[in-house]
């Protein structure tokens, strides 16, 4: 009787010791990790936010004087108005990022859905389709902004000289943000398309096979069971998406140059005050506001649609 | 099937457009890659011919030539490889690491941490950007290519822990515990058993690390002076006169870091996939 009451005494006790042993474990196997996040993301994302609250150049960070939110919002006595806030061109940035963001990413899903339906169906082909799927995903965007700026070139380009017989397409603020656009989609159509069809993937054959069975149509089947069904996958694809579009930065300062990205893209912007203007104080104010504007969006997503990413 | 035997007229125009579709779908995917490839090939004359002229010129292997005679272009290659490879290494050993910590122990904060990861994995980079910046000047980095490869954690981390993680917890829990019984150390089974196990996924997910580290711009752009990675030099790439842009000899640079990409990208299709679902999908 005595030699089983101590193994019951004593198993929680050692079971605790091991989960103990094995939590610190753990955290010696995350410390690498643990402290380069701090030292890449957590410590330079505090100074960002530390220097947006001063004026200071980028060259002599170290002679500043505090502003508080006055490169946010500032206007001097005289009436000018310095913070960004007030500046048209970050409003201008603004609305070319959210256009930019919302046309691009859902066309991105409309194409993609398309071809990932198209090589989900069997046909001889299908398995060299799926490859040239990769291409456009496989280049680098800079060499896509490259070669799409050759394509849009009015002297050379198959499309502006060519399509539309010499039209600067990229000289002209309110077709270059469609320009750049199509060079997104483009780009990315393909890894939304990866996404959509490892999740077609996934769906069971057998349901479909009751549905031909029952007479439901091909387009029945789509809204009713393949897109529901769909719904997590395409969830998840679409706040990576659009958090890459709302960054977006090397598309638009290739194609456009760093003055004119400054009004296509909030990043943009804020480079050219950070580095171009050699504002500190300024571009870390424009970089917290960027850095709070996909915070609450992905806030949002994450509570609206419920994405669950464990 | 049926359709085919009730109505052939209906079946194959269905099969007719279903072919058009798959042919405008290659056509849009592939053509502006296929027009830089022949543009690479052409003179620097011949551009200006109508596309049909401009498709039968001769070709030329000129633009290679001056591509790989590029100071710029050479050391950029070198650069890129360096920082690439280095971020990657330093990635894959903690993120293995890490993804061993989250996917097989169990601990308090966990999902905490899983969560700080997945934040830091959707950062904006401009948001560190200038701290980063003023941080490699204070150490006296600008223009190193050390400080790139390390400024480059900030994405590559998050991204192998969070899919590494997933590919551990798929992982059979048996043949780590047996290492364990023996006693061997977490170290020890992670290198010794894990590893093993997990080659696959340490090549995918180091696979797509280096093609964003590869491609990745503003950084290099920002932190490096005349040490150019690729991406950077082809943006600015210039040609003999300052006003004239040698497109033949871009579009052969693109190509020459585009097509060892495209090979890998081929090669490890299914890998890839399964690496992006992992990382993307799953969460």
């Amino acid at each position: 009787m005595t030699t089983n009451a101590t193994p019951k005494l004593d198993a929680p006790i050692r079971r605790r010791g091991i989960e103990a042993a094995r939590a610190q474990q753990a955290l010696w196997l995350l410390l690498p990790t643990l402290i380069a996040i701090a030292l890449v993301a957590g410590y330079p994302l505090y100074r960002t936010i530390f220097f947006s609250l001063f004026e200071a150049s980028l060259t002599t960070p170290d002679e500043r004087t505090f502003l508080g939110i006055g490169n946010f919002w500032f206007t001097t006595a005289e009436g000018v108005q310095l913070g960004f806030l007030q500046d048209p061109k970050w409003w201008e940035a603004v609305k070319n990022t959210m256009l930019f963001t919302v046309v691009s990413v859902f066309l991105e899903t409309v194409f993609g859905m398309i071809i990932a339906l198209v090589v989900n169906t069997a046909f001889p082909g299908r398995a060299f389709l799926r490859t040239a799927m990769l291409v456009p995903w496989a280049i680098p965007t800079v060499v896509s902004a490259q070669m799409w700026g050759y394509m849009y070139n009015d002297s050379f380009g198959l499309i502006g000289r060519g399509l539309l017989g010499g039209q600067a397409l990229l000289a002209n603020t309110d077709s270059a943000i469609w320009a750049l656009i199509a060079v997104d989609v483009w780009k990315t159509t393909s890894f939304m398309a990866l996404l959509i069809l490892a999740g077609l993937q996934s769906l069971p054959t057998d349901m479909y096979e009751a549905a031909d069975m029952d007479g439901a149509t091909k387009w029945t089947q789509f809204w009713r069971m393949t897109l529901p069904l769909l719904r997590p996958a395409l969830l998840v694809a679409l706040v990576f998406r659009s958090l890459d579009a709302l960054r977006v930065f090397d598309v638009m300062y290739v194609m456009l140059g760093p003055v004119n990205a400054g009004t296509t893209s909030m990043t943009g912007y804020a480079r050219l005050q950070l580095i171009d203007n050699s504002l500190l104080g300024m571009g870390s104010a424009v970089s917290v506001a960027i850095f709070l504007i996909i915070m609450v969006i992905v806030v949002l997503y994450v509570t609206a649609f419920r994405v669950k990413f464990d | 099937m049926n359709l085919k035997r009730k109505n052939p007229a209906l079946y194959y125009l269905q099969r007719t457009g279903f072919y058009i579709l798959v042919a405008v779908i290659t056509i849009y995917l592939m053509v502006p890659f296929l027009w830089a490839v022949l543009t690479s090939f052409r003179r620097s004359g011949d551009l200006f011919l109508q596309p049909l002229q401009f498709v039968t010129a001769p070709s030329t292997l000129n633009n290679y030539r001056d591509v790989f005679a590029n100071e710029n272009f050479i050391n950029g290659l070198g650069y890129s490889l360096l920082v690439a490879v280095g971020a990657v290494a330093i990635s894959l050993l903690f993120g293995s690491f890490a993804a061993y910590a989250l996917g097989r122990f169990r601990f308090k904060g966990k999902s905490m941490i899983m969560y700080i990861i997945l934040a830091v994995s959707v950062f904006p980079q401009i948001a560190v950007l200038g701290g980063l910046f003023t941080l490699i000047r204070t150490f006296d980095m600008y223009n190193n290519p050390i400080a790139l490869v390390f400024s480059y954690l900030i994405f590559t981390i998050p991204f192998t822990v969070w899919v590494l993680t997933s590919f551990v917890r798929d992982i059979p829990g048996e043949l780590e515990e047996a290492a364990l019984v023996d006693g061997a150390s977490p170290l020890r089974t992670l290198f010794s058993v894990l590893f093993p196990v997990m080659m696959p996924a340490l090549v995918t997910t180091g696979l797509l690390a280096f093609i964003n580290a590869w491609n990745e711009y503003l950084f290099a752009l920002t932190f490096m002076g005349t040490r150019r990675t690729v991406p950077v030099v082809i943006a600015n790439y210039s040609g003999a006169t300052q006003f004239d842009q040698p497109w033949g000899q871009i579009m052969a640079a693109s190509i020459v870091v585009t097509v060892p990409l495209i090979i890998l990208v081929l090669v490890f299709q299914r890998n890839i996939v399964s690496g992006l679902t992992a990382g993307a999908v799953k969460g």
